[in-house]
């Protein structure tokens, strides 16, 4: 059963099209991600789930009912936000029940849900507190409490750690992915910081522009992006891009006087194509001294940045910038002059004019 | 051990503690201070003039040094000013107006603050479609000169039935606090972060839930700030309070005016000074209870934060 339909949802700010017939089933318990720059849509799409917003046309389903026009409160959902959003005049545990008070639920059945919660976040001792005396990491565990006492079906995370120091926020986003575990609750959750992407998602539903690019586990994502933009945008240091041609009927790259066999391509069919685009990750090149014949294309090297676990080489080839990744203990010095061996079966291949993979 | 090692290095530096010594007789200081104090002696000497005048007897007065503390102090005018001296027909003094000035100031100014604040938040929180047209003529409103008004607001309220009565007035002075103070609580609440509002909803808040339950605990500046405005100006109102009430109604600064200006019989400036300084100790009162909170409440709407 799917947990979240969105069909053909369009809104229209004015004359600004903010979202575009966007379709995106989530099934039960899935845990979706929508990534993407900013100003791409992926707050809105999240804020129109939520019932925040008004849809200019299509239809959103919640549990297969159409809650299309419901109240955000009538929705089965809970919303963490990114500046936590806690009320500041109420106490942590006012802020927890306050939707729960909103219910008209009876008193007891309240402090249990409260301290459901307080115990699954860890936050019992800090119930009386008021949310200006607590730390921002306490506040954001207080903020998906709110979302937990509700007991709803749909979670929805709003760039929830954006707010957080580096160090917390690697930890809240072990912690969320231990409390979806636990819980088997369908959550959405918007970011545009690709590790959390990567790390939390069932599914990753990058967008750009109100439209989203390609819906699809993160190794997908990541090994076979659908076209240009996903390829550039997913992975740090972003991919590598070679623009060549495709020669011989489909078989070979050309690319700076040499060729690349393209047989081990992991995709389509590849067709003779004057301007293509071969884009290859840095942990998928490897540096060797001597050329191999269809396998490997010269390169000079720039420089190196060790950076700590391994290191990053950054070579130019025929006018192109590369990078590598390579063990930290390689050290190549500026001006060398290497041959670079694509492994082509784990590389994407795209089409000039329409950006798509092949 | 911990002690003796901490204050070691301080000892050692003793005589360069403490902010770099500066001479206090310096020129400079001379002039500041004493402009300041120039001014604040031209601020002080009405006043002075005032409450001195007004412990008077009028023999005393007669003689002319305005400046000199009474030789006998009597506080024979301020009971005058306050219940027995005369305008028109009437003499009971200032107190009449007082409380008429209480009844118009009570409702007036929560009346106005109420309306104002829903009308702020709405316009910030649910906005409508046509919300900023909508904005957009009340502030207008405000650029529009009172005496363009009064006459056509003199025939609405006729036709309302309710000119020359308090209600009539309560009316006027809330429609006219309408654009400053709209303008003050849209801009107090749209520096309030917009997640929390949403936030509200998601738990199921609605419009008054959320006014009441949210918004409002997180406003205490900016009502005080419109508190004061509104008591300050309604208080020192005299345009309106003349023009749209019937002398028995007539707020504490027209009867004050009617009083210092009547021209029968001798000027007795000792009960027209007491007389002012009583209309003035409301909004006085204000500003000193209030002050500090009024400060941080003008930063608060001017700062987003």
């Amino acid at each position: 059963m799917h947990s979240i339909q969105v069909k053909d949802l369009t809104l229209n700010f004015g004359a600004v099209s903010v979202l575009k017939n966007l379709n995106l089933d989530v099934a039960e318990g899935e845990f979706i991600v929508l990534l993407g720059p900013s100003g791409c849509g992926k707050s809105t799409l999240l804020n129109c789930l939520a019932g925040l917003l008004d849809l200019s046309d299509g239809q959103i389903w919640i549990k297969g009912r159409n809650v299309t026009w419901a109240e955000p409160n009538e929705r089965g959902i809970g919303m963490v936000f990114q500046s936590y959003a806690l009320y500041p005049q109420m106490t942590v545990r006012g802020n927890l029940s306050f939707g729960l008070k909103n219910a008209r639920m009876p008193q007891a059945e309240i402090d249990k849900r409260v301290a459901r919660a307080a115990e699954i976040l860890q936050i019992g001792p800090l119930l009386d507190r008021k949310p200006s005396a607590l730390s921002g990491g306490q506040r954001q565990r207080v903020a998906i409490g709110r979302a937990l006492v509700r007991d709803v079906d749909v979670f929805l995370f709003d760039e929830p750690l954006s707010n957080l120091d580096a160090k917390l926020r690697s930890e809240l986003r072990v912690e969320i992915k231990r409390l979806h575990a636990r819980l088997g609750n369908t959550m959405v959750y918007v970011t545009h910081d690709q590790i959390e992407a990567l790390t939390l998602a069932d599914r990753i539903a990058v967008m750009r522009g109100g439209i989203i690019q390609q819906l699809d586990a993160p190794q997908t994502i990541y090994n076979k992006p659908a076209n240009l933009f996903v390829a550039g945008f997913i992975g740090s240091p972003s991919m590598n891009f070679l623009h060549g041609a495709v020669t011989d009927g489909g078989r070979a790259f050309a690319i700076a006087g040499t060729k690349v066999d393209l047989a081990a391509y992991d995709g389509g069919k590849p067709v003779d194509a004057p301007k293509a685009i071969l884009g290859v990750r840095p942990e998928h090149i490897e540096i060797v001294t001597a050329p191999e014949s269809g396998l490997t294309i010269p390169a000079t090297v720039e420089l190196d940045e060790p950076m700590g676990a391994d290191s990053l080489v950054w070579l130019t080839t025929g006018g192109t910038q590369l990078s590598v990744r390579v063990p930290v203990e390689r050290r190549l010095a500026p001006g060398t002059a290497v041959h670079l061996k694509l492994d082509v079966g784990k590389a994407s291949l795209f089409d000039a004019a329409t950006e798509q993979r092949v | 051990m911990a002690d003796l090692t901490a204050t070691a290095p301080v000892a050692a530096m003793e005589g360069a503690r403490g902010a770099k010594p500066r001479r206090r007789l310096s020129g400079r200081n001379i002039m500041i201070y004493g402009t300041l104090f120039v001014v604040c002696l031209y601020y002080i000497l009405p006043l002075w003039v005032m409450v001195m005048t007004s412990l008077k007897g009028m023999p005393e007065i007669r003689v002319g040094n305005i400046f000199a503390p009474p030789v006998e102090i009597t506080f024979e005018p301020w009971v005058k000013a306050w219940a027995e001296a005369c305008t028109g027909l009437n003499c009971d003094g200032l107190s009449r107006g007082f409380w008429n000035s209480v009844q118009i100031l009570i409702p007036s100014v929560i009346l106005s603050i109420a309306v104002a604040s829903v009308n702020g938040y709405a316009l910030v929180n649910w906005k409508f479609k046509g919300a900023d047209v909508f904005f957009t003529i009340l502030i207008f409103g405000s650029f529009i000169p009172y005496q363009v008004m009064l006459y056509p607001i003199v025939i609405l309220l006729r036709e309302l039935g309710i000119y020359g009565t308090l209600t009539g007035l309560v009316l006027v002075h809330t429609i006219f606090g309408m654009p400053i103070l709209t303008l003050l609580f849209r801009n107090y609440f749209s520096s309030l972060p917009e997640e929390l509002f949403k936030a509200a909803r998601v738990d199921g808040a609605g419009f008054w839930g959320i006014y009441f339950r949210i918004m409002l605990p997180m406003s205490l500046p900016i009502f005080v700030v419109a508190v004061i405005l509104q008591v300050t100006g309604i208080w020192n109102d005299f345009l309106f309070g003349v023009v749209f009430t019937k002398p028995d109604l007539y707020p504490m600064t027209v009867q004050l005016n009617n009083i210092v200006n009547s021209v029968q019989g001798v000027k007795e400036y000792n009960v027209n000074m007491a007389a002012t300084l009583l209309t003035g100790l409301v909004p006085l009162t204000i500003y000193f209870i209030s002050g500090k909170l009024f400060v941080r409440g003008i930063a608060a709407g001017a700062v987003k934060g």
